[in-house]
């Protein structure tokens, strides 16, 4: 089997973002960035899969800006074979990425495609149900345990009232929740190793797929600010606002 | 142009989100259209087309439809789509996981996850796990949406009496099966809506120390809640977590316990009416958008907070 997994590029998830003055979006200049943190998971259960002799490549890509080669790069630290990056400008909205992967999906053929089951950035949850329905293959989202069988997946997903199972034919695409492994972190000589292997780079023009956004931003705003609280001094003091100052037990 | 909702229930009664997104529907457009796929989910249309802001309500009757599948409802709501200005449904793991596959299809730039109707094509939606609002405006031809439940109240369920009209199968997928669910049963609130929801975080150190959790909770009639680094370190199963990843909450009253308050938990829980932390460490960012804050060992304060609370009179339920 052949594993394609997406990574995307985005503000690390420790730092405290801030909104633009112009309320035209998020300052991302000089910030922290990192690999979208369900991505690491996506990537992770590719490689385990593939240690498992169950896949036989995996193959990172990326949809973004140059410095997106960076997440590329971690990526095949970690274990993937090479390297994908899809160079675009600016913010590009699900439905082009789908796209986009639609696109490298028909070149490389994979039997499946892993990525995070959402971006912390847009906080969109997109992608990868977009692309199974471009592609017309199953898709098994939030997905915290992956079984791997003959031309089938038995994938177990986090759903609201707790677990539930189903079974994916194979091709199929899978986006990771954060409990489905405990991503490991790349050893230096797998870093170096990394360096070494191919990423190849292709623009969203080659691919011939429009991103221009159909979605207008007319304005990025701080959330309102929640009024300072108090400390109690003790569990009496604080039993007695709840009761009396909140009105709410 | 008519909105169509997708419902959400288990073909014999209606999950409450669906209520909240029927409330943010009728703000969109008056002519709100709900759509029952089910199997012998008659009971269900029923009781949605006596929502009085439903207009109509279209039920899918096939057996294929016993268990939900994106795969499976997408066909029926694409053949229903050219009649609709727009598709919503909400944004818990239901609809996430169905509107996407949906919007590809029609070739739309779906928005997610809305917590304010501006206009019929304008919405706020947070980003950044919350930490700023977009206001954003579709240009497709169909908005697909997704409803935030919390943010708008829940539908009243009677007095209305909508028409109930049966609507055709589409043909059954083969390439997902579904095999089972494991709901977690319990007699307390749902998380989603409960009035008050306790929480434990990494400081409760073990599944065990729940218990006091717990404690509190069936005193003040509260569901219980937990980071994610409790949910990782296996204290308690994952239908509990609150934040980004997990679910977002809006109770009266947030308690949060031995939580240290990391960005992404806050997300799930910091527009709570009125928030208390109890944590022993007196700099956890926690205390920053905590109403009480409670510097503590929870450990004793736990055992503390019941005694205090059995010594009220009355308590609201």
């Amino acid at each position: 089997m052949k594993i394609l997994v997406a990574v995307k590029r985005v503000i690390d998830y420790n730092v405290q973002i801030r909104v633009k003055e112009d309320n035209s979006g998020v300052v991302t200049e000089n910030v922290k960035m990192s690999t979208n943190p369900p991505d690491d998971n996506a990537i992770e259960e590719a490689v385990k899969i593939k240690e498992a002799g169950k896949a036989k490549e995996v193959v990172a890509v990326s949809v973004g800006e140059e410095k997106a080669q960076e997440t590329v790069r971690k990526a095949l630290a970690v274990g993937a074979d090479r390297g994908i990056l899809v160079k675009v400008d600016g913010v590009i909205e699900p439905l082009a990425v789908s796209k986009i992967l639609k696109k490298i999906v028909e070149k490389e053929k994979p039997d499946l495609v892993f990525m995070g089951k959402q971006a912390i950035d847009d906080d969109c949850n997109q992608t990868g149900q977009m692309l199974a329905a471009l592609l017309n293959w199953p898709q098994a989202t939030f997905a915290s345990k992956i079984e791997v069988k003959e031309k089938s997946l038995e994938v177990t997903r986090e759903v609201d009232e707790g677990l539930e199972t189903i079974e994916v034919k194979v091709p199929a695409i899978v986006t990771c929740d954060l409990r489905l492994n405990e991503p490991r972190y790349a050893s230096l000589p797998n870093i170096m190793k990394a360096k070494k292997k191919p990423i190849e780079q292709v623009s969203a023009g080659d691919l011939g797929v429009d991103v221009k956004s159909r979605i207008e931003q007319i304005k990025v705003e701080e959330p309102p600010k929640r009024k300072a609280g108090i400390k109690v001094a003790s569990v009496e003091e604080l039993v007695q606002k709840l009761k009396n100052e909140a009105k709410v037990i | 142009m008519s909105v169509l909702l997708i419902a959400e229930h288990n073909n014999k009664e209606v999950k409450p989100f669906t209520l909240n997104a029927i409330s943010a529907a009728s703000q969109i457009n008056e002519d709100v259209h709900v759509l029952v796929i089910g199997s012998n989910s008659e009971e269900v249309a029923k009781s949605i087309s006596q929502v009085p802001n439903v207009k109509k309500v279209i039920n899918v009757n096939n057996p294929i439809y016993e268990n939900y599948l994106a795969e499976n409802y997408t066909s029926v709501i694409i053949k229903l789509s050219g009649n609709y200005s727009h598709i919503i449904c909400s944004a818990n793991t239901f609809g996430k996981n169905l509107m996407p596959r949906v919007a590809a299809l029609l070739d739309v730039s779906q928005i997610s996850d809305i917590t304010k109707v501006i206009s019929e094509d304008t919405f706020q939606r947070p980003i950044y796990a919350g930490n700023a609002f977009a206001t954003v405006k579709s240009n497709d031809k169909i908005k697909c949406v997704t409803i935030r439940p919390t943010s708008f109240e829940p539908a009243p369920t009677s007095g209305g009496s909508a028409e109930i009209q049966n609507g055709d199968a589409a043909e059954a997928t083969e390439i997902t099966k579904f095999i089972k669910k494991e709901e977690i049963k319990s007699d307390r609130p749902e998380l989603g809506t409960a009035r008050v929801v306790v929480s434990g975080g990494r400081g409760m150190q073990s599944g065990e120390n729940f218990k006091l959790i717990t404690a509190v909770a069936d005193k003040l009639n509260a569901a219980i809640g937990a980071s994610r680094a409790a949910v990782d370190a296996g204290y308690i199963t994952n239908d509990h977590q609150v934040g980004q990843t997990g679910k977002v909450v809006v109770p009266d009253l947030y308690i949060a316990v031995g939580i240290s308050g990391a960005i992404q938990h806050l997300a799930g829980m910091k527009e709570s009416k009125v928030i208390v932390a109890i944590n022993k460490d007196g700099e956890a960012p926690i205390f920053s958008v905590a109403d009480y804050g409670l510097e503590a060992d929870l450990f004793d304060a736990l055992p503390k907070f019941l005694e205090e609370l059995n010594k009220l009179n009355t308590i609201q339920k």
